[in-house]
């Protein structure tokens, strides 16, 4: 079933890039240990490469703290989008919450059906969160190995990802519109404002332009 | 419990709570047609730019390097109706590629 082959190539993809995050965190002075619980109980790839690198860079636990929240409001966006597609309480509601994500609500939105939405979903939210936190170990322990993820391509991975995600979504002159206004309105913020801001600012653009009918 | 800790564990539950939160506000917020258009469009703002922001900046400078030729590859082969893995997978070798020539 393809929406189950995606959803495991692309938890792989990010997965690997949790090695990224585990050696970047050590090198931030956290311990391998504080490293793993970062990843598993944050789960916000974005999220945990700024607060470590707040920290890294001689910030404090607030602004680190702060920096991190700030993007984590995304996941609180996807998650009303998620919610009404996956109905859940209790128990599960709390695993879905924590892995409602880019990725997870990407996949699911690509979707035409409920149904697959609702696998892609779970696949590739708990797929990502195995191997997220699988390579956040294996990064942590051998930091000093791999300093240098370009060299293997892993930087280049995750925006090849994130262009197979929303390429399904560009259907009707609207959504490239946007999409374009988007890409270029964020990079155009990226250099004056904290990392993060660029991203969520977009979804300004996305209520101007679908405001009205 | 030190500055690492706090951290760790700040971060962790600012993440949680948003996303949690977002799972408990009512269906009915999102009823309207101009709520569902703006949610469909949402994912399209910020996935693009994801791509931006990931493929040509570092930290907070803009910088155009082998990562573009990855991602090049990638529309391109999703232009052509490769399967997910093969475009994602390329870009990451085309990526490496450029990389380490350069």
């Amino acid at each position: 079933m393809s929406v189950k082959r995606d959803s495991l190539s692309l938890s792989f993809a990010v997965g690997v890039y949790g090695a990224a995050f585990g050696a970047a965190s050590v090198a931030a002075h956290f311990s391998v240990f504080q490293t793993c619980v970062i990843s598993l109980l944050t789960f916000s790839g974005a999220s945990q490469f700024a607060a470590v690198g707040v920290i890294g860079s001689g910030g404090s636990a607030l602004s680190a703290i702060a920096t991190g929240a700030l993007l984590g409001t995304r996941n609180g966006l996807y998650a009303v989008r998620m919610a009404p597609l996956l109905k859940v309480r209790g128990v599960k509601r709390i695993i879905a919450a924590q892995i409602t994500i880019d990725e997870s609500t990407g996949v699911a939105l690509a979707q035409d059906n409920e149904k697959d939405s609702r696998t892609g979903f779970w696949w590739t939210g708990l797929g990502v969160f195995i191997f997220w936190n699988i390579f956040t170990l294996l990064g942590a322990l051998s930091a000093g190995l791999l300093e240098d993820p370009a060299a293997y391509g892993l930087d280049a991975l995750v925006p090849a990802a994130f262009v197979g995600l929303v390429w399904p979504r560009l259907k009707g002159k609207r959504s490239y519109f946007l999409a374009a206004i988007a890409f270029i309105f964020a990079l155009c913020l990226a250099p004056f404002v904290p990392a993060g801001i660029p991203i969520i600012a977009t979804s300004l653009l996305a209520v101007i332009v679908g405001w009205r009918a | 419990m030190n500055i690492f800790w706090i951290t760790a564990l700040g971060t962790s539950a600012a993440a949680f709570m948003f996303k949690y939160l977002g799972h408990c506000v009512p269906e009915s917020w999102l009823a309207h047609p101009r709520v569902q258009r703006i949610n469909l469009l949402i994912p399209v703002a910020l996935l693009s730019a994801l791509v931006a922001i990931q493929a040509f900046t570092d930290k907070t400078k803009i910088v155009v390097d082998h990562r573009m030729a990855g991602v090049g590859f990638a529309i391109a082969a999703f232009m052509a109706k490769l399967p997910f893995p093969v475009a994602v997978f390329g870009a990451a070798i085309v990526s490496a590629v450029i990389y380490r020539i350069s």
